[in-house]
């Protein structure tokens, strides 16, 4: 572990020295941008009195795929963000509390552990104060907490399995939604997508065709205007024109004009498995979302400044979309866990 | 009563240059998604009070300034790279300014006699 690490610090201070020196020798601004997009730059931020410890995680898991946190007993976490599915649930937008169907789509909690700000509108600053929030939103998992946490203290198991997470702290909303943000910032990219390993310098990893498409990416598409870093995303909240949409999104939470229809910028990574796509499913496939961002977003209404019409031909439009495809990481095997009794 | 609206004319325009004088004029930067002062990362800034902040972008993307402090609530709207837009600070107090579209940006100004 310890020479790992030595080895990610030795490569990122090599990085920083090529960078400058990439810049001096007037290398292709692309050759330098690849590293912009390159693992572990960010740290994740962990509260000082939830930091990961096995226990939580176990718990957190067990609460994540327990659907005997909602009111009907029939809805867990992982009904919506379903593990076989990208963490999503493949539809346009959720489904909750008999079968409501929600106005916004579910996002995937792939790499959730980085964002700065939790659901589509940022109104949750960590992960901890997200988790119980669907478990009691009427429409969602419909549940009331004084009586999740009568559920659960009859359930015999998970008396142990509060008690090594959370020594002395008991079953409370609490200790409930700290033990399902160390389970949720465990599912992050391990980086093995073909970007990954080309941007690591193997020159085959991708084809012509996404090597194109990063350059537009990074450059005459502008998406990098927001979608930038490891994770793909600016921490950001912009209005990219939607159709059929006249949510408020970030606006509900803070009252400043250029906020109203902006929602959070999602990350890339394992874009393949997600779609629909949009905080409102607007897009069934990737090409229909660089269809939109040729255009210039569709509604124009309080539309972000950064949203220009790109006159992209065909074959740049096919380039993207193959560059998008590149983003997703080797799948591997997921584990359920068994329900405490 | 014409020489007195005279003097009160004089002295008032004696304040208002005085003030103009004394006032400052700053620059804060954005520059990927921080502040930027003097070349380097700020959450914090003290001014006196009729001083001048003018905020510039220095990013490839739109920003945006605003505040809801208690002395002073302002939105800036959002302007490109390259564009400055100004805020006076008339009330002493402290005065939180945001980006509302990257709100991991933030700087506190302190505004002082």
């Amino acid at each position: 572990m310890n020479t790992k690490k030595r080895q990610v610090n030795w490569l990122h201070y090599i990085i920083s020295l090529l960078i400058p020196i990439a810049l001096l020798l007037n290398i292709p601004a692309s050759l330098a941008a690849k590293t912009d997009y390159m693992l572990g730059q960010q740290k994740m931020k962990i509260p000082a009195n939830n930091q990961a410890t096995p226990a939580r995680i176990a718990l957190g898991k067990a609460l994540f795929f327990d659907p005997r946190l909602s009111g009907s007993n029939w809805i867990s976490c992982g009904t919506c963000h379903n593990p076989a599915l990208g963490w999503s649930d493949g539809l346009p937008t959720g489904i909750g509390e008999g079968q409501q169907v929600l106005h916004r789509s579910t996002p995937t909690i792939l790499n959730t552990g980085y964002n700065r700000h939790q659901f589509w509108d940022g109104r949750e600053r960590t992960l901890e104060a997200q988790a119980t929030g669907p478990i009691q939103a009427g429409v969602e998992m419909n549940q009331t907490m004084g009586v999740l946490i009568e559920e659960l203290e009859l359930i015999k198991g998970y008396k142990p399995l509060f008690e090594a997470a959370y020594p002395g702290e008991g079953i409370s909303e609490d200790t409930i939604g700290k033990a399902i943000a160390n389970f949720e910032r465990t599912i992050v990219s391990d980086y093995s997508a073909p970007f990954d390993h080309w941007v690591r310098g193997k020159k085959d990893a991708i084809s012509a065709s996404a090597k194109r498409g990063f350059e537009l990416f990074d450059g005459k598409a502008r998406c990098n205007f927001c979608h930038q870093g490891h994770n793909f995303t600016d921490d950001g909240f912009h209005n990219i024109g939607l159709p059929n949409t006249d949510d408020p999104g970030r606006y509900a939470i803070a009252k400043i004009a250029i906020l109203k229809g902006a929602f959070k910028t999602p990350t890339l990574r394992d874009i393949a498995r997600t779609p629909p796509y949009m905080h409102n499913g607007a897009y069934a496939t990737l090409e229909a979302v660089v269809e939109h961002y040729n255009e210039g977003g569709k509604n124009k209404s309080n539309l972000s400044p950064n949203m220009k019409k790109l006159n992209l031909s065909k074959q740049e439009k096919a380039d993207l979309v193959s560059f998008l495809n590149t983003l997703t990481d080797k799948q591997k095997e997921f584990s359920l866990p068994i329900l405490p009794n | 009563m014409k020489i007195k609206s005279f003097v009160g004319i004089v002295a008032g325009g004696l304040i208002l240059c005085s003030q103009t004088i004394l006032a400052k004029e700053f620059i804060i930067d954005q520059k990927d998604k921080a502040f930027i002062v003097n070349g380097k990362l700020a959450d914090s800034y003290s001014v006196k009070v009729g001083d001048k902040i003018n905020f510039r972008n220095m990013d490839p993307w739109f920003h945006n300034i605003f505040s809801l402090s208690d002395i002073k609530t302002f939105d800036l709207g959002s302007y490109p790279q390259g564009e400055a837009r100004p805020v006076v600070f008339d009330k002493v107090g402290r005065v939180e300014i945001e980006c509302a579209i990257h709100p991991q940006m933030f700087i506190e100004v302190d505004v002082t006699d």
